[in-house]
């Protein structure tokens, strides 16, 4: 027995015992001794999945009464590290919903629900086979839907965006047992490794391909399948929504890189193109409504579609490459991709924990109630600031690497030794150069929106000026996924290793530690050590931060109550740009794609229709994929439902004449 | 370690921050004497420089640390610009090559923390002039990578040391049609990026027009003395950028005293040249509605798209 044997079976037996405790401790401890188990599992996770990542290997075999292979559980190097992210994020998530968790979200449902959700969500990428997959994948689903409707009796949004949710869910996993259903039927066989034997050129496999990437982009939020992640992430309780955003949506990027480099690799080249359109527009729209959006939780949401859309950019990117033998491009195009999902875990667990504080000392998660948060809550202010310039994509930090080893990619990625690869290719490269320049120029609008409105600035509402911080572990949490985000931001190089080393020995070739700890990338001739920036930029800041010193001791600040009032006072806190303003030039140059609504309604003063009494503005900006693809598929229903319920009219004559006619049915279909 | 490229970063950080008041002194020089004023003198954002300086900062009650590490933060990331630059010598520091995605983003370093700075300052205009800036420079970014990668393509590399030493050694790139798409791509670009007509006029003060200025308004004393110096550095950078892009000689490729000496006198005259044409020409130009100016981002976009494109199917 091996240490990862030993690691996936403790995650097991830790969840059962985890749930066990949780039923019998009395209400007062429940929290505390939840927390610890939940992040006991989860530190058994990250160590399993470290082991995993660095070579180690050990399988975990369940025999089955059915005719059917047994389940197993045996994690490669890439599930290893999809394992550790889901595992990291896990232990935050349950550190900071020791102090978090309340009322219904601190029900024994609740734990005992956290509890299987994350081995499920950690389990996934062990899974060496159909069978066991899809289980480790409904127990993670099934287990997200109770913790989501954990707080359904405070208001109707809860369970609306619960029915979407499992709605969405249940379609994402039918999709893939259809789509293993058909390659285990090509490969007569439900393990993953006898499922590699089907040729990827095949028409199935083409089908295959289809049917399993709408799945996990349903569950990794690509649009226009997204559109359960705008109503379950502000809806389930902040902890919930940091593992569901920063953990189970990578599950779907996992899916996706299984399909695409271990089930079917090397497919056909529009598998690369298909990936390449999905993401590029995933990343579009989603961060044009994470531009828009005023609930902070809402727009934390839309920017999960945006990252998980530059990851299947990066994967698309990936493949198409390949399929020309651009190889030293495109594996750095699949590292980056790796590095992205690293880093939006580290940047986006500590967004939501920090929304989540910002929830608990104020009740609000509309930005435009916000302001003044970062004096008031210092510790979640830094942690959320770092956090946004990682979203932001910004250096020092880890989406910065990110970011600039996928241009590195695509810019290399059109011509090798001089020679143009291919036509489409180098119309597509630049394309996507120009998506992400513009996704990454509209996410630093966002964060600076989403940091500034909150926590710079005077409050805008009571509710906001009396905010304090928040307790320990709901400080220590993001600041701890805050120092992963500079962590890997500074020292890329061994990371990028480690996730080259997930992909295969021949990635491992493109990517090289320079430096203290930089990121070189040898085939194409490109390396960055952010420390050495860091380095130049505290040399420079000498010199000013010495002026600075000096003169502060015989020119003090002062300190004005109204500083450039000229003779007026000081406006009222309302009068500050919000949120929404913040937004608005850019929902009007982005008019055409967004289509807000806007209701204006004036009342004149009695005397003069010249003079104004009050003018009330409303302005909604909908999601136009789920009004125009959904709102249509929906109501079809409805009216389809409408019609099947004539025929129940509650007369038991017709009900017997049915089951008549059915039985005569039957008769005459085994007579023929 | 190349300790001759270190020394040439030094002397670039340390000329440029001579040179950059002086450049916006000559540039608001040229625009009175088109206009038929008298002008303060070429030495007049020195002197105002120094007065900041000596005066006390005054800071809103309610404003937070940012007010105060936010106008530094800017003023770094342009220090850092000068560092990567090739401007006076076409060298590279080991280990901090003058990557262009790089510098794209130390670039945006100073956009965000001038944007915070208008956001802290907790009033109405502050926050006009931060979204009206954010949004401008979420625009740019396209053209501006787009660009770059359209200069990196005959060199096969992103570090612009390479890319101007390229340009040196065969001139033929700088006037191939692909080249100069970009270059006039890259100059929108950079035009909007620092605030300049027809995206925002620099000289206008309490104007709803205005984008620069409106973030400024709130900040005072040496805040407000950084902030001045970060948007000159930045703005005597990229143009000091644009000239050894389309002009590379004289930049200094050896470390000898006489190499330097020429690069200094070279870029010195460049960008002044630059700067005083970039001037001249704004007397004849009009800001354009804040509305129109994703049209004329469109634009550049296309250039840029098409230099890209052009470069892959000619060459």
């Amino acid at each position: 027995m091996t240490a990862v044997t030993a690691g996936l079976a403790a995650q097991l037996v830790l969840a059962l015992l985890s749930s066990v405790l949780t039923f019998s401790v009395p209400a007062r401890a429940r929290s505390r001794v939840s927390g610890i188990s939940c992040a006991l599992i989860s530190t058994a996770g990250a160590a399993t999945g470290a082991l995993a990542l660095a070579g180690g290997r050990g399988s975990l075999t369940i025999p089955l009464a059915l005719p059917v292979d047994p389940l197993t559980l045996s994690p490669d190097r890439l599930g290893g590290l999809f394992m550790l992210v889901a595992s990291a994020v896990g232990i935050l998530v349950s550190v900071y919903g020791i102090s978090y968790a309340h009322g219904p979200s601190a029900s024994r449902t609740s734990w005992a629900a956290l509890a299987f959700f994350l081995v499920g969500m950690q389990l996934v990428p062990a899974a060496a086979d159909a069978m066991s997959f899809l289980l480790m994948w409904e127990v993670m689903a099934l287990a997200s839907t109770a913790l989501l409707l954990a707080d359904h009796a405070h208001g109707r949004q809860v369970s609306s965006a619960t029915v979407w949710y499992s709605a969405m869910s249940q379609l994402s996993f039918l999709l893939l047992l259809g789509g293993f259903t058909v390659l285990s039927a090509a490969a007569e066989s439900t393990s993953f490794s006898a499922m590699r034997a089907v040729s990827s050129q095949s028409p199935t496999a083409s089908i295959v391909f289809v049917i399993l990437i709408l799945g996990f982009g349903s569950k990794a939020g690509l649009v226009p399948l997204h559109v359960w992640l705008p109503r379950a992430h502000p809806e389930a309780p902040s902890h919930i929504s940091a593992a569901m955003s920063a953990a189970m949506v990578k599950m779907g990027v996992y899916g996706a890189l299984l399909v695409c480099i271990r089930l079917l690799p090397d497919g056909p080249a529009w598998w690369g193109v298909l990936l390449l359109i999905l993401g590029g527009i995933s990343a579009m729209y989603g961060i044009l409504q994470a531009a828009v959006a005023s609930d902070v939780k809402k727009l934390l949401a839309y920017s999960t579609t945006e990252n998980v859309g530059l990851i299947f950019l990066g994967l698309g990117a990936s493949m198409l490459l390949r399929s020309y033998d651009a190889t030293a491009a495109a594996d750095v195009a699949i590292i980056a991709a790796l590095f992205l999902v690293v880093s939006h875990a580290a940047f986006k667990a500590p967004l939501f924990l920090g929304a989540g504080s910002i929830l608990h000392a104020t009740g609000e998660r509309n930005l435009d109630r916000l302001g003044g948060l970062g004096r008031r809550m210092p510790w979640t202010g830094a942690a959320f600031g770092i956090a946004s310039l990682g979203a932001a994509a910004l250096p020092i930090t880890s989406g910065f690497v990110a970011e600039w080893m996928l241009l590195q990619g695509l810019i290399h990625g059109a011509r090798v030794d001089g020679e143009l690869v291919s036509l489409p290719v180098s119309i597509a490269m630049p394309l996507a150069v120009a998506v992400i320049a513009l996704t990454a120029g509209l996410a630093l609008l966002t964060f600076v929106k989403a940091y500034g409105i909150a926590f710079l600035a005077r409050p805008r509402s009571p509710a906001a000026a009396s905010a304090h911080e928040v307790p320990a572990l709901m400080r220590i949490a993001p600041l701890i996924g805050a120092v992963a985000i500079l962590a890997l931001g500074l020292l890329p190089g061994p990371v990028a290793v480690a996730l080259a080393s997930a992909i295969g020995p021949e990635a491992v070739m493109n990517v090289r530690t320079i430096g203290l700890a930089g990121v070189g990338l040898p085939s194409i001739g490109a390396l960055l050590d952010p420390v050495g920036l860091l380095i130049a930029a505290a040399l420079v800041a000498i010199p000013v931060l010495t002026i600075i010193v000096v003169t502060s001791k015989r020119h003090p600040q002062r300190v004005a109550k109204l500083v450039w009032g000229g003779g007026g006072e000081r406006n009222n806190p309302r009068m500050q740009y919000t949120a929404t303003s913040y937004a608005e030039p850019l929902l009007r140059v982005f008019d055409d794609v967004l289509q807000p609504s806007r209701d204006v309604q004036v009342t004149h003063v009695d005397e003069s229709r010249y003079l104004v009494q009050r003018i009330k503005v409303e302005q909604r900006v909908s999601d136009r994929v789920e009004t125009g693809l959904y709102r249509p598929v929906l109501s079809f229903a409805d009216r389809i439902g409408v019609l099947a319920r004539r025929l129940q009219n509650g007369s038991i004559h017709r009900y017997l004449g049915y089951s008549f006619a059915a039985l005569l049915v039957v008769l005459v279909a085994v007579s023929l | 370690m190349n300790w001759s490229a270190l020394i040439i970063a030094v002397i670039q950080v340390v000329f440029f921050v001579l040179l950059a008041p002086l450049l916006i002194g000559v540039m608001r020089q040229v625009r009175a004497k088109l206009e038929g004023r008298v002008g303060a003198g070429i030495w007049q954002p020195w002197r105002d420089l120094r007065k900041l300086l000596v005066k006390d900062p005054v800071r809103a009650e309610d404003s937070s640390w940012l007010q105060r590490a936010a106008p530094v933060t800017l003023l770094v990331s342009s220090l850092l610009l000068c560092v990567l630059f090739p401007l006076v010598g076409a060298m590279t520091v080991t280990l901090i090559p003058g990557d262009l995605f790089v510098v794209v983003s130390v670039l945006l370093i100073g956009v965000v923390a001038l944007a915070l700075v208008g956001l802290d300052s907790g009033t109405a205009f502050g926050g006009m002039g931060s979204s009206r800036h954010m949004m401008v420079a979420a625009l740019v970014e396209p053209t501006l990578l787009l660009a770059v990668y359209a200069l990196s393509i005959p060199t096969n590399s992103s570090t612009l040391a390479i890319i101007v030493e390229t340009r040196l050694e065969t001139p033929a790139v700088i006037l191939s049609p692909v080249s100069m798409l970009a270059m006039v791509a890259l100059i929108i670009a950079i035009m909007a990026e620092t605030g300049r007509l027809p995206v925002d006029n620099p000289s206008t003060h309490l104007e709803v027009t205005m984008l620069h200025e409106a973030m400024l308004l709130e900040s005072s004393g040496r805040d407000l003395a950084w902030l001045e110096l970060g948007s000159s550095l930045k703005l005597a950078a990229l143009l000091g950028l644009v000239a050894n892009l389309l002009v590379p000689w004289g930049i200094a490729t050896t470390s000898s005293a006489l190499a330097v000496i020429i690069g200094l006198v070279a870029i010195a005259v460049k960008v002044l040249l630059l700067g005083g044409l970039l001037a001249a020409g704004e007397v004849f130009l009009a800001k354009v509605r804040l509305f129109r100016v994703p049209e004329l981002v469109a634009g550049s976009f296309a250039l840029s798209f098409l230099a890209v494109t052009a470069s892959y199917l000619i060459a």
